[in-house]
């Protein structure tokens, strides 16, 4: 960012006028935080019994650990499913056949196009009716389908442009050495898709991750829903929002961060991204998909 | 059976009004996809600017709302901000939470809209903007007149899967006490499980009849207005 | 070769979870069956018993870490004692109101208390035994409001309850059409908004909503107006075939004879200064079909 060539460095009288700029910036951030504040404080969020709750360790061991390992549960289960669908129809959709191809073509754009939370509701309410799963086990069967066809198909997705994206030669040099097509895509090709494609997969963790949030619509005991359960028992559902929220963030920082990290590691170790790239402006993104 | 099967459930239709459901979610997407885009770009030019604490404040943003899940951004807007703030955005009651509603799925989706600029930025050679500072243009006068007309270009497919994104997470208005399509799905499978499937394409194929087109017009768009290299 | 160590890797990895999946889902299957097999010797102190309640409904049917509390909770542990099951025998099983069927007719959970009202509509699907309290829909308001006395005072005030509710519908319908509704995920959420003033009545069974009162952190600020508008009859739902109602209803029966009934009451719901339709309750169990 420092070397960025859409601005000079700062000269004094600039560095000066952003001081000021900046203090009046901080002013206006504090007074519209103060003000937030004394309204809570108004209405008696504040009161100190509401938050400190959270330092003792009764609402964490009886709720939000036990709600943020169903959270992980349900994310870690579902990155697995979604991503055997994922390589599944990615292959699918870069096979040779054209009734293969147009069929995991369609399965994929119509799971792509439907809101996760649709399909977890259709699940949990259908499968309900047909006696196939523990009914203790059905809003986590519900939760994971919901997220393993929409992020399954995300990762079709990015299984095929992975491979597209690859130099030509790869699959050349492969057919030369006599291998077949489908060596040529399974030992050569979708590994080093697959390598290039890490930083999008861990973004796309990030996604499950919070997707699975949408399971207390569907009582599936995850962070969220521990968090209100929490707050509906303390009558402070608001502070627990905030700190279901946090955990929230940490984690999905952290997925982020690995996420930036896998990027600058797997750019050596794979041809697929030999394309060179513009030269950027600013640092690289690791752009995530919705 | 099969007779009496259709027709009940297409009498499902004079009892609920889907269609209007439908209307609700492309509203808020609508509302939501132009606020999330101003503030998005706002938040780019924030995070390319000269000003570190501005550069600070962007990316905090980013890191904070991109990692909060959407069913807790627009559940804060109703409890938080309506509930104990007392922040009134309509007279009507029912208005009000709509425009909550769009107002959590804005601030949630501008943080997306930043980084499909940013990476839209990426796409600009560094050339241009040297270019641009060469003839004696500032950072405004370079992010506005050559950059960020470029970027935009560039950003066409992330933007295109912004804007999907958001057209599926409206359903989560549904938190948020807006009646919307997800919602009458939930009470028509109640009101008439056994219809269940067709209740659920019939809500799915509704999605894909507005995602799908968006996706096409995405990718056109992105093909022909890309920056020739 | 790094390159092909990974899909090897790879390959081996998707194998794998395939199979766990696999057979992931025999083990369930296989674990329905022995449980459902082991709930079918009832009456015997043999086996476990699955019982429907709410999780999120404190009061009522409450999930406190590993402890389950509330008024439907504790009368299901006396009728599950009465049948000859002891508490590490019971099985608790969420039942949220748009699972209840299915879950009875799936053989999900052998019986149900879960805020339960008897209606003819659904005595076609489950059947009912009980029942076992009676309530009626209600209004929750701030303590200090006198305004409200009943659902005809919500004339243009503002109205909380739970998405898909019919109760707020039904206010709206027959009592005052220009009441603003709220629809939030769940009653906590709702109570959170009358305490911060936003919204001047809750509103749903009474029960419930002295739940609600009774919890700690709202002792106090809210108040159940007790001026019901409907009779619900919470009864304890049942598979269509089961051969437990007379026994359950004799539980009850006793419950309410020695006096458990009333502290239970007192117990769960008791702080919210909350008493029950005297009228009307204790109920008399009704002759089983």
């Amino acid at each position: 960012m420092s070397e960025s060539v859409l601005f000079d460095a700062p000269g004094p009288r600039t560095r000066r006028r952003m001081v000021w700029v900046n203090v009046a910036a901080t002013v206006v951030v504090v007074g519209i935080g103060a003000w937030v504040l004394s309204r809570l404080g108004a209405k008696g969020q504040l009161n100190p019994d509401l938050w400190t709750i959270f330092l003792t360790a009764d609402p964490w061991v009886d709720y939000l650990l036990p709600g943020l390992v169903g959270t992980l549960r349900a994310a870690a289960i579902a990155i697995v499913t979604s991503a055997v669908f994922g390589l599944v129809f990615g292959l699918g959709r870069l096979s040779a056949s054209r009734t293969v191809r147009a069929v995991s073509g369609a399965v994929v754009e119509f799971f792509r196009a439907v809101p996760v939370l649709l399909m977890m509701i259709f699940f949990w309410l259908g499968l309900s009716r047909l006696d196939l799963v523990e009914p203790r086990d059905l809003p986590l069967v519900a939760v994971v389908l919901g997220l393993t066809f929409y992020n399954g198909s995300v990762f079709a997705e990015l299984v095929r442009s992975g491979v597209h994206n690859l130099p030509k030669g790869q699959r050349e040099a492969a057919l030369a050495v006599g291998l077949r097509r489908s060596q040529s895509l399974r030992l050569v090709e979708v590994p080093q898709a697959l390598l290039a494609m890490l930083p999008a997969i861990a973004s796309q963790l990030v996604v499950i991750l919070k997707d699975t949030a949408l399971g207390y619509i569907i009582t599936y005991p995850e962070l969220l829903d521990a968090a209100r359960r929490l707050g509906s028992g303390q009558g402070n559902i608001l502070q627990s929002l905030v700190v279901a929220a946090l955990i929230f963030i940490v984690i999905n920082y952290a997925l982020t961060r690995l996420a930036g990290l896998l990027a600058g590691r797997v750019g050596l170790r794979t041809s697929g991204r030999a394309k060179a790239e513009p030269p950027s402006l600013v640092v690289a993104t690791g752009t995530t998909p919705t | 059976m099969d007779d009496g099967y259709l027709e009940q459930f297409l009498s499902l239709f004079d009892q609920f009004d889907v269609l209007a459901a439908f209307w609700v979610n492309i509203q808020l997407t609508f509302y939501a996809g132009i606020l999330a885009l101003v503030l998005g770009t706002v938040l780019a030019m924030m995070r390319i600017s000269p000003v570190p604490s501005l550069r600070w404040a962007g990316s905090t943003y980013v890191t904070l709302l991109r990692n909060t899940p959407l069913t807790i951004i627009v559940v804060f807007c109703v409890l938080g901000l309506w509930g104990q703030l007392g922040l009134v955005l309509s007279t009507d009651f029912q208005t009000n939470f709509f425009r909550l509603a769009v107002l959590g799925l804005s601030v949630y989706h501008a943080a997306f809209v930043c980084e499909a600029l940013r990476s839209g930025v990426n796409t600009v050679p560094v050339g241009q903007a040297e270019a641009a500072r060469a003839i004696g243009l500032g950072f405004w006068a370079s992010a506005r007149l050559v950059i960020l007309p470029q970027a935009f270009r560039g950003a066409i497919a992330p933007l295109g899967n912004v804007l999907i994104a958001l057209t599926k997470n409206s359903t989560v208005a549904a938190a948020g006490s807006v009646a919307e399509a997800s919602g009458l799905m939930k009470t028509m499978i109640e009101f008439r499980p056994d219809v269940i499937l067709l209740i659920f394409f019939t809500f799915a194929f509704g999605f894909v009849l507005i995602v799908v087109p968006l996706g096409l017009a995405t990718t056109t768009l992105s093909r022909r207005l890309a920056v020739a290299r | 070769m790094r390159a092909r160590r990974l899909a090897v890797a790879l390959t081996a990895a998707a194998t794998l979870t395939l199979a766990a999946c696999s057979s992931g889902g025999g083990d369930d299957d296989t674990d329905a069956g022995a449980t459902g097999e082991a709930s079918e010797t009832s009456g015997g102190a043999e086996g476990t018993i699955r019982i429907g309640i709410k999780f999120d409904q404190p009061g009522l049917g409450f999930q406190d870490g590993d402890e389950y509390t509330g008024f439907d909770v504790d009368v299901a542990r006396y009728v599950a004692d009465a049948l000859g099951y002891s508490e590490d025998q019971i099985e608790w099983v969420q039942s949220p109101s748009a699972q209840r069927e299915n879950l009875l007719q799936t053989g999900g959970v052998d019986m149900i208390f879960a805020t339960y009202s008897i209606t003819d509509k659904r005595k076609e699907v489950v059947s009912f035994a009980g029942p076992y309290f009676v309530a009626g829909q209600d209004l929750l308001v701030a303590a200090d409001d006198d305004s409200i006395s009943g659902p005809e005072d919500l004339e243009g005030k503002n109205l909380c309850s739970v998405t898909g509710s019919t109760s707020a519908q039904r206010i709206k319908d027959e009592y005052a059409a220009g009441t603003n509704l709220l629809e939030q995920p769940g009653y906590a959420e709702c109570v959170t908004a009358l305490t911060a003033g936003s919204v001047d009545a809750v509103t749903t069974d009474d029960i419930i909503l002295a739940g609600l009162a009774a919890v700690p952190a709202n002792e106090g600020k809210v108040k159940v107006v007790g001026n019901p508008v409907s009779e619900e009859n919470y009864g304890v739902g049942l598979p269509l075939d089961s051969d437990k109602c007379e026994a359950i209803n004799e539980a009850i029966t006793t419950m309410i004879e020695d006096g458990t009934w009333q502290e239970l009451l007192d117990k769960n719901v008791g702080a919210s200064g909350y008493e029950a339709n005297a009228d009307l309750n204790p109920p008399e169990p009704a002759a089983c079909s």
